[in-house]
């Protein structure tokens, strides 16, 4: 067995490494994949949410009597509906509190944000829907808001929450976190000299093009069945039975492909909804959300209001750190202060931090996981104020990080202790790169200027519980079943592991994602996991199958099981004193399966661990139209240590993908809103998102240095490689200006206002 | 739950009268991609659709024997630029009308369309206003003329009468030693909206500018004709204070809002920036750069 694990070592991997064709690409390059918005059902009728039209008010009451007596209208529900999670006790559902889920599918108390769902309606048709909402009555009580991070923490601010308490007194400050290491003060006075910055960030949507979508069948035996597309169908079947009251036991979840979630389909919004108007109703329910309300109601990702203060010696090495971090939550608490807290300070050999998050609630859609959930803020802020610090000291910013990085031993604030420590190959990479060494030509044109800017970023990664079963086919062929959705080409990825550990041909192996009757649980889709822990549970099922198979061919040869061989898809006698038998094939051994015990087949389901946790260091070089004030990325190089690619492709994908997400955070993605409260740009042409011509071929440079701690030594790449663009690119444009942006993004009317002395 | 009906007449005549006749209802179809879009959107909705891409006169593109083009006002920008000479004579209102959306969007979308929806954004408008276009109008009462910066009304709004449909463009000859050129900021590099649009129209001769005219967009109500602009450059090398008081006319032409898609102090000063680009570019192709 042991065998087979050690030849995956080895360079001369035939499958994993390769390029191969992904299992799903075919049906997606020609519009047959099935997404979630493609179920149909015959007596399929439509639900439509209404939705609060003020940032923030009390609901006195809700009539439904003139929606329900609409021709068409088939049910209506509101939040008496959901079950009711009160706010004296939590109720977690891995990091998510089902005290504010219940409230954020359907407002109860208070309507929290404009686009708030406050009730919902299902009829034969969307208009019919439509038409429904608007006849249903809300007596709202319209109570002041508050939008950005610096008003909400004021002490006049309207309050969202009454429960929420902050050093005794009523706040909008639901909650800290804190990681500390040593005594900051002490190592501040320590330090020759110390930086100090405040760092501003907006909102960011993650946004996938795939619309939040579901179809809900709840059946008169009070069975359900929920087609949606998620980054998790056990989340979607837990999440939904809490919010239902149907027990997990009565729900089917079956996962659609899913067009992008970035994170914010670790949670749901419409699947207990439309669950509740299938019950009522008796029908099949489809809901699917326009852009728009994707915009305004799902997701984004924090805003931050940071203070970032590091202090070094004058040879460049840290002494303190410390962080103050202000997340946006949205209307509900829940913001990603463990990204912040956790990850700014992680790479660096620091022995005093204090690194403290604060989540701050305020009438905005409540915040979702988005790629490495808020360590980008901080990284942003962190590592800034370290190019600042060269700065100074007059060092080149490369170094003074080499100078300083964890390494293996290092005490993290967050309270790790480094096992293996890869950021030091990362830098290396990039000092070594044919990029960082090539000269910038600074002006190149009158009016533009080019500068370069280098940034890194610390990812914990994650483990935790996953199925699967690999299944011998009765012609010879093998079909895997993972519990996991998708969503950067695990299938492919899972396909060659496969392949390679039974020694058959890629294209005998199809890779598909189980519901939740089908395969066991499996967590969600989402910080970095999905590879490390899938390869790790289909890895130890192959194996099993392997052992099934030796024995069935030691059955045949009447041999001992030990004395066969499992080679290039075949069973070999093990050696001259095995005995004499021509080697049989996988085809052979299914072809005789039942005689000689029964189908072939193997399932493992674990809670992995060992996920190491991931770096990145990236060089980035920018040009600027000084009289426009438009900057654009030149080009970009991400150096990350990611195990081992299995299908380099899609680790490729991963880094560029969040490269560019990086540059759109950095440069031009922004919520704004109105006076009113109101999302004013809820929508493509507006929140403006990079396109292709925006950004260079972003080059990956894949440091393949193995997790011991995993069968293929993989290591998580998705969430790294957004964490270090937003500085990266505001060191370059530092670089090229001689001036310094605390704010993103760095839009045009903001980079021209500064240049013209504002 | 309202019907739509759609009618794609062969003749402008039937297209007037079936237009006039919905007194308001109607809505003209070329391209469509702006109507669509706001159709979906829930911003209009019309009970009649007249498509126009039927109509011959105004899918073509003609070159008058008394010189000069005749474009008609449903021609899809990928068609105007598949025309031999049209992009030689005139690349600046080419490049303005190709910039539209995408190789999707250029399949369908016109120049009358991209007038007609009123938007003080759209990007041929600037380009068709520096060359001096005038439209041929077509309604119940007739056809009658106008200069083409006279067709915008406010945001989304035309000097059109009920009833009436745009036909063509008209461009004038074109002197030797004339050319043309469009610039757009858009924060993005494709797929955006214009913060600022400038499109200017030069005649040189000897190295001296003897007409010149200025449109400027997306910063007031309507795209502008900016005649202090093309003032200020007539009569000069385009040395730098010419240019300068040309740019110094267009901030001060700018009468524009503060709001999602840029500042007002912004607007106000990259149409100043635009100028000086988008003459230099016109002035390169007069003197036979490209
Ligand atoms: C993805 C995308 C990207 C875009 N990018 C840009 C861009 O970069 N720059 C830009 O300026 N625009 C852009 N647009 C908007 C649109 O494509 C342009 O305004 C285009 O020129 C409209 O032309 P059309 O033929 O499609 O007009 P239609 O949608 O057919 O018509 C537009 C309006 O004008 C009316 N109308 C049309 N023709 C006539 C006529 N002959 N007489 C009277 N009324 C008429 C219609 O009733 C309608 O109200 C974009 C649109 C999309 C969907």
């Amino acid at each position: 067995m042991n065998v087979i694990t050690d030849k995956l070592r080895v360079e001369d991997n035939k499958w994993i490494g390769q390029r191969t064709i992904r299992p799903d690409g075919a049906d997606k390059v020609t519009g047959r994949a099935s997404y979630a918005a493609d179920n149909t059902m015959p007596g399929m009728i439509w639900g439509k949410v209404l939705r609060s039209p003020h940032a923030h008010a009390r609901i006195r009451s809700i009539d439904t009597s003139k929606a329900e007596a609409l021709p068409g209208v088939k049910a209506v529900v509101t939040a008496k509906d959901i079950v009711d999670f009160p706010l004296e006790t939590s109720v977690m559902l891995g990091i998510q509190d089902m005290r504010w889920m219940c409230r954020n599918v359907m407002a109860r108390e208070k309507a929290l944000f404009h686009g708030h769902p406050v009730a919902a309606v299902a009829a034969i048709n969307e208009e019919v829907a439509a038409a429904a909402c608007a006849l249903i009555a809300v007596d709202y009580e319209v109570l002041p808001h508050v939008i950005e991070i610096e008003d909400a923490i004021r002490d006049d601010a309207p309050i969202l929450h009454d429960f929420a308490k902050f050093e005794g007194k009523p706040s909008n400050i639901a909650g800290t976190m804190t990681a500390k290491l040593g005594d900051v003060e002490a190592g501040f006075a320590e330090a020759d000299i110390v930086v100090e910055r405040t760092f501003r960030t907006r909102p960011i949507h993650q946004g996938y093009i795939e619309p939040q979508a579901c179809t809900v069948s709840y059946s008169a035996d009070g069975r359900a069945t929920i087609w949606s597309s998620s980054q998790g169908q056990f989340m979607v079947r837990a999440m939904t039975s809490l919010l239902t009251g149907v027990p997990q036991s009565n729900i089917r979840a079956i996962p659609a492909e899913i067009g992008g979630g970035f994170g914010a389909k670790t949670i749901i919004y419409l699947e207990p909804v439309a669950l509740l108007l299938s019950k009522k109703s008796g029908r099949p329910v489809k809901m699917v959300m326009t852009r728009e309300e994707v915009m305004r109601a799902t997701g984004p990702t924090s805003g931050s209001f940071s203070t970032v203060k590091i202090g070094a010696k004058k040879d460049g090495t840290f002494v303190a750190a410390k962080g103050d971090f202000y997340i946006q939550a949205g209307c509900l608490p829940g913001g990603p202060l463990r990204g912040p807290v956790g990850c700014s300070f992680a790479p660096y050999d620091i022995p005093n931090v204090l690194s403290v998050g604060y989540d701050v609630v305020s009438n905005r859609s409540k915040v979702a996981a988005y790629r490495a959930p808020g360590a980008p803020l901080g990284a942003y802020a962190a590592e800034c104020v370290i190019d600042e610090i060269a700065e100074q000291l007059g060092m080149d910013p490369l170094e003074l990080r080499l100078k300083n990085t964890a390494r293996s031993g290092t005490k993290a604030a967050y309270g790790a202790t480094f096992a293996k420590v890869t950021f030091e190959e990362t830098i290396e990479a990039i000092r070594d790169h044919e990029h960082y060494k090539a000269p910038l030509d600074r002006n190149p044109r009158p009016g533009v200027k080019r500068g370069r800017g280098l940034a890194s970023g610390f990812w914990y990664n994650a483990g935790g519980e996953s199925s699967a079963q690999v299944n011998i086919t009765e012609d010879g062929n093998v079909v895997v079943t993972t519990g996991h959705p998708d969503v950067g080409g695990s299938r492919a990825s899972i396909a060659n592991v496969t392949a390679e550990l039974l020694g058959v041909d890629h294209g005998r192996v199809s890779v598909l994602i189980g519901d939740t009757a089908s395969i066991g649980y499996s967590n969600l889709t989402g910080g970095s996991r999905v590879t490390f822990a899938s390869a790790m549970v289909v890895t130890q099922s192959a194996e099993k199958v392997i052992g099934q198979l030796k024995e069935r061919a030691a059955k045949i040869w009447k041999i001992d099981p030990e004395a066969v061989h499992w080679e290039n898809g075949e069973a070999r006698p093990a050696g001259p004193n095995a005995g004499q038998f021509p080697p049989l094939s996988l085809a052979d051994l299914a072809a005789k399966a039942s005689e000689t015990g029964g189908p072939i087949g193997a399932g493992v389901q674990l809670n992995t661990a060992g996920a190491e946790p991931g770096f990145a260091t990236h060089v980035v070089d920018v040009e600027v139209d000084v009289d426009l004030g438009i900057v654009r990325v030149l080009r970009y190089t991400a150096a990350q240590d990611v195990g081992r690619a299995l299908h380099p492709s899609y680790v490729e994908g991963q880094i560029q993908g969040g490269v560019v997400q990086g540059i759109g955070w950095a440069l031009s993605e922004e919520y704004l809103y109105d006076r009113q409260g109101r999302l004013e740009n809820a929508g493509f042409l507006d929140y403006r998102m990079p396109v292709c011509s925006d950004v260079p071929m972003i080059e990956a440079v894949m440091l393949e240095i193995p997790n011991p701690k995993h069968p293929q030594g993989v290591r998580g790449v998705g969430e790294a490689p957004i964490v270090p663009p937003l500085a990266a690119i505001a060191n370059a444009v530092h670089d090229a200006l001689g001036t310094r942006f605390y704010s993103l993004p760095m839009s045009p009317p903001k980079v021209l206002e500064r240049l013209d002395g504002g | 739950m309202t019907d739509i009906r759609y009618l794609a007449p062969r003749t402008l005549d039937e297209a007037v009268a079936a237009f006039a006749a919905a007194q308001g209802a109607a809505r003209i179809l070329a391209g469509g991609t702006d109507l669509l879009v706001q159709m979906r959107a829930g911003v209009v909705r019309p009970g009649l659709i007249v498509d126009i891409k039927k109509i011959g006169e105004m899918t073509e593109i003609v070159e008058p024997p008394e010189g000069g083009f005749r474009i008609g006002a449903a021609v899809a920008g990928a068609t105007l630029a598949e025309h031999p000479r049209f992009g030689k004579v005139w690349p600046g209102v080419l490049e303005a009308i190709n910039l539209i959306g995408s190789k999707q969007v250029q399949g369908r979308a016109s120049p009358g369309g991209n007038l007609c929806n009123g938007s003080p954004a759209g990007d041929s408008v600037p380009a068709m206003v520096a060359a001096g276009a005038v439209v041929t109008i077509q309604g119940p009462g007739g056809r009658r003329t106008l200069p083409v910066e006279a067709v915008p009304a406010g945001p989304h709004r035309t000097s059109l009468a009920p009833g009436e449909i745009l036909v063509s463009f008209t461009l004038p000859p074109r002197p030797a030693g004339s050319s043309d050129a469009y610039l757009r900021m858009i924060p993005r590099t494709e797929m955006d909206i214009a913060v600022v649009g400038l499109g200017a129209s030069l005649t040189l001769q000897g190295g001296v500018v003897t007409a010149a005219r200025i449109g400027l967009g997306a910063v007031a109500p309507t795209v502008l004709l900016v005649e202090e602009a093309g003032k200020a450059l007539i009569g000069s090398r385009l040395d730098d204070a010419a240019l300068e008081a040309a740019a110094a006319a267009c901030r001060a032409a700018c009468r524009p809002i503060d709001d999602k898609r840029g500042t007002i102090a912004y607007r106000t000063r990259v149409a100043g920036v635009l100028l000086k680009r988008t003459v230099a570019i016109a002035a390169a192709r007069a003197q036979g750069g490209n």
